[in-house]
């Protein structure tokens, strides 16, 4: 037999049935449910007076438009002040109902970001196929399953079916070698490769990252990796199985027990690629390499080290490249500015299903401790994934820290990662973020977006500018 | 789903590479719980001036008036002109919906976003890639000549443009003739209803954990 990657290892082990054309039915295990992409779905299923295949492979929780204030949260879906965004989350409330889906609603503590809470659950399983209608379920592939983002009509279509039409990728191998410098965290390395290979670099690719800079990073580390796959243009992003991730499953409320969890083991230590498997691109970058990054334009590949000079339009020889630059600049407000250290910033927002997870927070507090946010920052927010991260941070402390240093902290949900709560950018303002996109009016119309880790968007909200971390803490 | 045969249309040239899906319809639009009535905020922040509500009556909102779809003979267009990278970004349906409401038919680039490109199939909008230089030759042909129409035959897999060359296109044989026969995805599935429930079965046995029942 032929040696497989690990992307064919699952296509393989869910193929329902292959077309003469290339495309294949391809059964999905798990999918996740949140308010906006699913409405349409299940009216979709009434008007064909259909019913889900298997509704216990489904799990639903709003996160999109939920607020974030505990003013609005206390009341649950009546404390939505937004009329438009209740009647969505409310929507998703009847269907479930309706249909017989789990869901963590506004007032179950398990409530939170999609991504968040699938592996929080250990609904997200190694082996398994996941979808959800968000581009960002690539996150899932941290643990060595194919997760895929799909619009609302596959959305109907794995309700009814169970299945989804596909058509394999092509196998790229992403590997980092080496060891990472202190300070660079995952972001950072996910944020170097998409700038190495562009936004659309993965386009028609599965990518697996490999290579000891990524195996040396926590399960947390690794869903920020591969959620932002999807920002190199590719679908699917995968780590392979390894003890971390098996660690992490034990003992999660919805990870296998006894009998199946040692049957279940002993599977997923075949979630490797094969020794000898061929990838159709392989990419390598050194992790010694690897700074701490910072966007400055409105594409993700729009990404520097902290201590680079911002790139100009007319050195770009590309003439669409030069274009997209000179657009970006003029969009930023960068005219006049030669580092990202030049950029006055109005906000800082930590969370989104990229970073808002317990070691992100953690991490967070550890920079901000006993010192205080710049004055001439409007607002800095910190808002954790879901509840049960909010619970833990509190019993360690970290909203205190956060509250002294002069951080607000946040009910879960999405947030200001694209603003369709109350959370947002006024125009022109600039905010260090550790979300995933930076495209034009993202995070509020005219708002300017830079991406960046954790550690980075805490130093940047003391400092009123970004800083490298590196050097921040040492003072 | 409606069905896509052979269509003649006006095209309009988007002269920008990565539009992505924030541009095509901003993320105050995706509360809605219709498939409907997106087409009139579609590239919202390219085409107002101001800042779009969602329910908003758009009529009277200022128009940033070098847009191309704000601009009197590109009005009626079916078919859009785009470069490399269309619709990256988020996976949101509505993208597509609100080309589709605001009456595109198809649209034709030199690559497209995965996500996207496979939307677009679910709504009877068709995606099409050309060579860079067959793109380049169509803005060109549609700048120079006010109201030049664009020929898209989806069963001969071609593009014709104003002047007469014809582009072949690619397109997976399976969604060709859904969107020819305006197929409903989920129908043709369940058609395979005993395939499914043998590799159910069969997996069952290989992998128990993954069919527990899961309580609230």
């Amino acid at each position: 037999m032929s040696a497989k990657t690990l992307y064919d290892k699952l296509w393989d082990s869910h193929l329902v049935q292959q077309r003469d054309d290339g495309s294949a039915l391809i059964y999905i295990d798990l999918q996740l449910l949140h308010e906006v992409t699913s409405p349409q779905a299940f009216e979709g299923l009434r008007l064909a007076g259909r019913k889900p295949w298997r509704v216990s492979s489904s799990l639903a929780t709003p996160d999109h438009n939920v607020p974030t204030t505990k003013k609005e949260r206390i009341s649950g879906v009546d404390g939505i002040e937004d009329p438009v965004s209740k009647i969505q989350v409310t929507t998703l409330d009847d269907n479930c109902n309706e249909f017989g889906i789990t869901e963590f609603n506004m007032k179950d503590i398990r409530q939170g970001i999609v991504h968040v809470v699938g592996p929080e659950q250990g609904a997200t399983l190694p082996g398994m196929t996941v979808v959800c209608g968000d581009s960002h379920t690539s996150t899932h592939g941290a643990f060595g399953a194919l997760a895929h983002g799909i619009g609302t009509s596959e959305v109907e279509h794995v309700l009814a079916t169970q299945c989804l039409v596909q058509k394999k990728s092509r196998n790229m191998l992403v590997r980092v070698d080496g060891e990472l410098s202190p300070w660079v965290s995952a972001k950072d390395v996910v944020l170097a490769i998409i700038g190495a290979i562009g936004t659309a670099g993965g386009t028609g690719y599965a990518i697996e990252f490999g290579g000891t800079g990524i195996q040396s990073l926590s399960m947390e580390g690794r869903m920020t990796v591969c959620n932002m796959a999807i920002e190199a243009g590719a679908r699917v992003g995968l780590i392979a199985v390894d003890e971390t991730t098996i660690e992490y499953v034990k003992d999660r409320p919805y990870a296998p027990k006894g009998e199946h969890w040692d049957m279940a083991v002993e599977a997923w230590k075949d979630l490797v690629s094969d020794k000898d498997a061929q990838f159709d691109e392989v990419v390598v970058i050194k992790a010694e390499d690897i700074k701490p990054q910072v966007t400055w334009g409105t594409s993700p590949e729009m990404v520097i080290a902290i201590d680079e000079p911002i790139p100009r339009a007319e050195d770009q020889k590309d003439p669409v490249k030069k274009e997209g630059y000179a657009r970006a600049w003029k969009y930023m407000g960068l005219e006049g500015k030669t580092m990202l250290s030049d950029v006055v910033l109005d906000r800082v927002f930590i969370g989104s299903c990229t970073n808002s997870r317990i070691e992100d927070l953690r991490i967070a507090a550890q920079v901000v401790k006993g010192r205080k946010v710049a004055p001439t920052l409007k607002q800095a927010i910190v808002v954790p994934g879901s509840g049960l991260v909010k619970a833990q941070a509190e019993k360690e402390g970290l909203h205190e820290i956060f509250e002294a240093a002069g951080l607000e902290w946040r009910e879960p949900g999405c947030s200001m990662c694209l603003a369709m709560n109350a959370d947002k950018l006024g125009a022109g303002e600039h905010c260090a973020s550790t979300s995933n996109r930076n495209f034009e009016g993202r995070q509020g119309f005219g708002g300017r977006t830079h991406l960046v880790s954790p550690a980075m968007a805490a130093a940047a909200a003391i400092a009123g500018h970004f800083v490298d971390v590196n050097e921040f803490v040492k003072h | 789903m409606r069905p896509f045969t052979k269509h003649t249309g006006l095209a309009a040239p988007l002269d920008l590479a990565n539009v992505d899906t924030d541009m095509i319809i901003p993320k105050q639009f995706l509360k809605s719980i219709k498939r409907t009535g997106f087409g009139k905020n579609l590239f919202d922040e390219l085409r107002y001036e101001d800042e779009g509500q969602p329910d908003q009556d758009c009529s009277g909102r200022p128009l940033r008036k070098d847009f191309v779809l704000n601009q009197d003979r590109y009005q009626g267009a079916s078919v859009l002109l785009a470069r490399q990278n269309f619709g990256c970004g988020s996976s949101r349906e509505h993208a597509p919906w609100a080309l589709d409401d605001y009456g595109f038919r198809a649209i034709i680039a030199p690559s497209f976003a995965d996500i996207f490109y496979n939307n677009c199939f679910k709504n009877g909008l068709l995606p099409i890639v050309l060579q860079a230089e067959e793109v380049d030759q169509l803005f060109a042909e549609v700048a120079l000549r006010e109201g030049a129409e664009v020929i898209v035959d989806l069963d001969n897999q071609t593009v014709t443009s104003p002047s007469g060359a014809t582009f072949e296109f690619n397109v997976d044989n399976f969604r060709k003739h859904c969107l020819l026969n305006g197929l409903d995805d989920i129908g043709l599935t369940l058609q395979q209803d005993a395939a499914i429930r043998r590799y159910e079965e069969k997996r069952m046995n290989e992998a128990p954990w993954l069919f527990l029942s899961r309580g609230q």
